[in-house]
């Protein structure tokens, strides 16, 4: 094995790259939940934002409408969710597994003309100045514009939860729908937008994965992010900074894993492919078992269902 | 605008109904989205719902939709269960993969004996290893509360890597001139899950099926356990008060699903499939979430709901054939199908009225 | 058009929901400063018609007027502005929001958190009712947390005040605290109304009453003229007939808790803390208690939904502490919970399912784990026929029947498995005055057949009607209980806890 070939500096910076979907998807989600909606098709929107972006960018070769049309369909796909959970009072669970599968199979129909082909590429905006400090210039100020994107995204998120009062409103809707509903406000509505803004982030994500990290179509490509920006927001007890470690410390077990794999130790690749999620487990578990913490950091009325019977 | 008002009690037609308005959606949506892909959509449909069972090669396919809907039927029961319970286990792909592993490698490690008890051992080895990968998130559920969804889903991603290592290293054929996969069951009578009756599609895994139905009917509608897996699921607080161990019952439903899930796989893997090959499955864990749904969680809508899915998945391949449809669009029209019948549910527990108004 | 001194007038309003008419022309009207109770009994429509006020429900027909000028709010934003602010009785704060941001979800136009925070303690010490703006909602008392609802709506600076059931989680102490803000907040021109079941208050309390029964105004009266009785029989419509106690010899001692302590499951619950007690055979003990004083957690403790430590739950001198809910069932400990729906019986089952819920063990209704589903729609129809539960058959499912209807299914479920110990917790919260009579009075037999009977209650009138010992719980401690006959209201009201820091602030007020 030859761990020298392993530049830490690279390895760094492509950590950044290896976390961005997964951030982008997780702090979706956590929005999502924070209104008190569970939806477990975040990896159905994934998918659907990386055919969608994918498909757009090719046909246009403009990236950014193609990230534009990911978060378009996203949000699209995610109002079918909506519609069904919001109006319709279905299962959250059950409807959020139907729409990762529907979302894998709708990607694959529409991608199906364009395995093998490269996307349109996406330049790296280097900061002046800040990208010729020495070494941390080179690993953190060196990046595709959507990885600063997704840093301000949270900083935003964060500062909507804390600071404005419709982050209030959101945070109190997914606390307790009947009080929000008795004190006027619109408990369907607001938990809908919520699901959108969940939806464009999540296909935000997966674009990010066929236009930036592959950078090509394959069906499935998504191979599980999905999940894993669900057990980040779990991990992450539904705060904002901390999904971005948690992504981080993904992406970083990630780009080790590829790189141990580029490296050729003697562990088995396939062991070392199967690490992320053995550690994604890993950290589900040491989470849930502080359970107090995680209790009170979860909206008390997640994934309960609402009906207005007054 | 519309507006949604509870009936007092579930309506019992509606229970009945949902199913097939939800399957007749699915045909007139999947339909018009054949005609955006350039398909005459009545000629589509009719090769996949149609032709199978009643066209001129209905002899050859009547066999396949057993061998097809038994994988689907043993694990959409064993879901069933648990997704009755609110216990979800999503990682049925997982544990397919793992029992077939285990059942498989079982079987292997004695070649070529002949002694007929290598079969049963199997069967049973097939069923240990799916029940122990289900007992990894259920165990962490109990000891600490761990999502159980997150959890076997994660392990159907470390149970692909399993079985992309041992396909090409353990398990590999050492006659097989270097290729990944293992030897062929075709030729290894004593562990080969052969045809009982080869027109009829009929192998021990169908049989297990049926079995497993009967098995899951009693249980629910008779026993004891079977009546808390019920109230669990309905208000777990009234599940306490009546004596419900959440643990056990947890353990019970993930270890039961498992079980089933690997059974069903090590069927697959020593019969229709015939060995462990880097992709042998093919996702029957994943659909036999929509057929779990799709029969209600109950038994006996479980067998007809297989069946069905079995037929989308026969007829989809015949539609690839002989239309050209992509592969894509059967997917996708089984994910339709799971959701029309989710939205069409709300007519179960609702009453829709039109035109009144409501301050909400 | 002119005011006429009225506030709001209602006029004729009437409101339907499928099955049932829960307004017919409904008219009252309230001025300026004047304290008006509306009187009924749960299911009379006091709450259908404060939130037709109130802008989150619109009336069929009829209309109100505020000030002269029609009035129609569409949604409750639109009646704050016009001046109008409720105090719910459930349902409108959020645990794990703090007071400050708590107060500003119910305003229109909340100022900056940190000049709100201000305000808030500003205006909770000119009434009395003092407050941490930083708080989380989840770690106050009931009380406190009634605190906030009134200071969110006093913010608003309201023209009209509705108060619903706003009593029922307050002790004796913090009633009168309560009762002397009103009295200065109407003092100030602001009209009240006040909605309640429970008379005594209503004659302290208001200026008018307008009673209701099954949606329609039965009277209006002066309640300080008339008496409670004569108040109770327009409300209920009916003489009623109280309880009649055999007062059995007292037997050996049947269950005795010996310094329990549990921690509660739910994060914002209240853990038990050192909790003994001792009730003999034919005797009934009743817990009274402010709501969310570990009340459910004492249900649990002795139901066996939550384990207690060694040598802390002994029932017949058999130490019972590590036994679930079957194995106590089996020794002759019975419980019924306050949640009818979802706790005590399970929504969507059919009653005979219901039935089996908890009665399988002691009327034998399963053999070798299957359950014989006929022997058990007996059992069900045989509780329907002895409590005259009303429902076409065992087949329906438990969430059709009506609040009372289903706690008498509830009671009698226990009561026919022939307990040893029996454990209700608020028997009959929600259920019609006929209907709790007759749970009242089956509670009595019981206790009369050689039973042992706890019974957890916010109804301090029922505790006292069939009590023979009391107890309260105070944030999760057991009061020593006291024979019951002879026990004014003020040593109750010590008991429960007397009225925390509410009683210091009102001195220097």
């Amino acid at each position: 094995m030859d761990l020298s070939s392993i530049n830490p500096l690279i390895l760094l910076a492509s950590i950044m790259v290896a976390s961005t979907p997964i951030l982008l998807a997780a702090i979706g989600e956590m929005v999502v939940e924070k209104s008190g909606v569970l939806n477990l098709g975040v990896e159905g929107m994934m998918i659907t934002g990386a055919v969608c972006g994918f498909v757009i960018a090719v046909e246009t070769g403009s990236p950014v409408i193609g990230f534009v049309a990911a978060a378009f369909g996203g949000a699209v796909l995610s109002l079918l969710f909506g519609f069904l959970t919001q109006y319709l009072l279905s299962n959250q669970v059950a409807t959020g597994l139907a729409l990762t599968l529907f979302g894998l199979g709708l990607s694959a129909l529409i991608g199906q003309g364009y395995v093998g082909i490269k996307a349109p590429v996406t330049n790296d905006v280097n900061i002046p100045l800040l990208a010729d400090i020495p070494v941390i210039g080179r690993i953190v100020f060196q990046h595709d514009l959507m990885v600063y994107f997704s840093i301000a995204l949270i900083a935003a998120v964060w500062a909507f939860l804390k600071f404005t009062r419709a982050g209030l409103i959101l945070r109190a809707v997914g606390e307790s729908h009947d009080a929000a509903h008795a004190l006027g406000y619109q408990v369907v509505l607001i938990r809908m937008l919520a699901i959108m803004f969940g939806g464009a982030c999540a296909g935000l994500g997966g674009a990010y994965v066929s236009l930036i990290r592959v950078p090509q179509w394959t069906e499935g490509m998504t191979s599980g992010a999905g999940w894993i920006a669900l057990a980040i927001v779990v991990f992450a007890s539904w705060r904002p900074w901390r999904v971005l470690l948690g992504a981080y410390l993904f992406g970083g077990v990630t780009v080790l894993q590829l790189n141990l794999q580029a490296a050729g130790t003697t562990i088995p690749v396939e062991y070392l492919s199967m690490s992320p999620y053995l550690i994604t487990i890993l950290v589900l578990v040491i989470m849930s078992a502080s359970r107090s913490r995680a209790a009170l950091g979860a909206p008390a009325a997640l994934g309960r269902v609402f009906h207005a019977s007054s | 605008m519309l507006t949604l008002e509870k009936r007092p009690s579930p309506s019992r037609l509606w229970t009945l109904l949902t199913p097939p308005l939800a399957v007749v959606l699915t045909m007139v949506a999947g339909g018009i989205l054949f005609a955006f892909l350039g398909k005459n959509p009545i000629e589509a449909i009719r090769t996949i719902f149609w032709d199978p069972v009643f066209g001129e090669f209905a002899f050859y396919y009547r066999g396949q939709l057993l061998v097809k809907a038994a994988p689907l039927i043993l694990i959409a029961i064993g879901l069933s269960l648990g997704f009755r319970a609110g216990i979800w286990n999503i990682g049925a792909e997982g544990q397919y993969i793992v029992g077939a592993i285990c059942g498989a490698g079982i079987g292997l490690a004695f070649y070529p004996t002949e002694n007929p008890a290598i079969f049963p051992v199997m069967i049973l080895a097939g069923a240990l290893g799916g029940w122990a990968w289900a007992m990894i998130p259920a165990t962490l559920k109990v000891m600490f509360g761990t999502n159980e969804i997150l959890v076997s889903l994660m392990l159907v991603y470390v149970a692909e890597s399993m079985l992309a290592s041992v396909s090409s290293s353990l398990l590999r054929n050492p006659d097989g001139q270097g290729f990944p996969g293992s030897r062929n069951f075709r030729d290894y009578p004593a562990a080969h899950n052969d045809y009982l009756i080869e027109s009829a599609g009929i192998h021990w895994g169908v049989v297990a099926a049926f079995i497993a139905v009967i098995f899951a009917y009693v249980l629910l509608a008779r026993h004891m356990l079977g009546f808390q897996i019920r109230v669990t699921g309905q208000s777990p607080r009234a599940a306490r008060f009546a004596g419900v161990n959440p643990s056990r019952l947890i353990l019970f439903c993930l270890g039961t699903s498992g079980a089933l899930a690997g059974m069903a796989g090590m069927f697959e893997v020593a019969g229709p499939a015939g060995q462990i090959t880097i992709d042998f499955n093919s996702g029957y864990g994943f659909t036999a979430i929509i057929v779990a749904f799709l029969g209600r969680l109950h038994p006996v809508g479980i067998l007809l709901a297989g069946l069905l899915m079995a037929l989308t998945y026969i007829g989809g391949e015949a539609a690839q054939a002989t239309l050209g449809l992509p592969a894509a669009a059967i997917q996708l029209l089984q994910g339709m199908l799971l959701f029309f019948l989710l939205a069409v549910d709300v007519l179960t527990n609702f009453r829709i009225r039109f035109g009144k108004t409501e301050a909400a | 058009m002119k005011t006429d001194g009225t506030l709001l007038k209602v006029e004729g309003v009437t409101k339907a929901y499928p099955g049932v008419v829960a307004n017919d022309k409904v008219s009252f009207s309230v001025a300026p400063g004047e304290v008006h109770a509306l009187l009924g009994e749960n299911g009379a429509g006091k709450s259908t018609l404060v939130k037709m006020i109130y802008g989150l429900v619109r009336p069929d027909s009829g209309h109100m007027v505020w000030n002269g000028s029609a009035y129609e709010p569409a949604t409750p934003q639109a009646a704050r502005s016009t001046g109008v602010a409720m105090v719910f009785q459930h349902f409108s704060l959020f645990e794990a929001l703090n007071v400050a941001e708590n107060v500003a979800l119910g305003m229109e136009d909340p100022p900056p958190m940190r000049q709100l925070a201000d305000r808030i303690r500003e205006v909770s010490e000119t009434y009395g009712l003092p407050l941490d703006p930083t708080r989380l909602v989840g770690e106050l008392s009931a009380g406190e947390r009634q605190r906030v609802e009134i200071i969110r709506c006093l913010l608003q600076d309201p023209k009209l005040l509705i108060m619903d059931e706003p009593t029922s989680v307050l002790t004796p102490q913090e009633v009168d605290i309560l009762f002397e803000t009103l009295r200065q907040l109407s003092a100030e021109g602001t009209a009240i109304l006040y909605i309640s079941h429970k008379l005594e208050e209503i004659r302290s309390l208001c200026d008018s009453a307008t009673i209701l029964r099954l949606g329609k105004v039965v009277g209006t009266t002066n309640p300080r003229e008339s008496s409670a009785r004569e108040l109770a029989e327009m409300m209920v419509g009916q003489t009623l007939h109280t309880p009649s106690r055999e007062s059995a010899d007292l037997g050996e001692v049947v269950v005795e808790l010996t310094k329990l302590s549990v921690k509660s499951s739910n994060p914002f619950g209240t853990s038990l803390k050192e909790v003994s007690l001792a009730v003999q055979a034919g005797e009934v003990l009743g817990i009274g208690g402010v709501a969310g004083n570990g009340q459910d957690e004492l249900l649990a403790a002795l139901s066996g939904e939550a384990l207690a430590p060694h040598g802390a739950v002994k029932l017949k001198g058999q130490d019972i502490s590590h036994l679930g809910p079957n194995a106590r069932r089996a020794l002759g400990l019975l419980a019924a919970p306050e949640e009818r729906l979802g706790h005590a019986a399970a929504p969507d089952m059919s009653l005979t399912e219901n039935a089996a819920l908890t009665g399988t063990i002691r009327r034998s209704l399963a053999n070798r784990g299957f359950v014989n589903w006929r022997a058990t729609e007996d059992f069900a129809n045989e509780i329907i026929k002895a409590f005259d539960v009303r429902t076409p058959g065992p087949h329906n499912a438990a969430r059709s029947l009506s609040g009372g209807n289903l706690q008498k299914f509830v009671i009698g479920r226990e009561v026919l498995q022939n307990p040893d110990l029996l454990v209700v917790n608020q028997p009959t919260w929600g259920v019609d005055a006929s209907a709790a009579a007759s749970i009242r009075q089956a509670l009595l037999d019981i206790a009369a057949r050689g039973a042992a009977v706890i019974c957890i209650s916010q109804d301090l009138d029922e505790l006292m009607e069939i009590s023979d010992r009391f107890a309260a719980l105070n944030e999760g401690r057991l009061s020593p209980p006291r024979p019951a006959k002879g026990l004014t209201v003020d040593e109750i009201g010590l008991m429960m806890g007397g009225a925390h820091d509410m009683e210091v602030a009102h001195a220097d007020a």
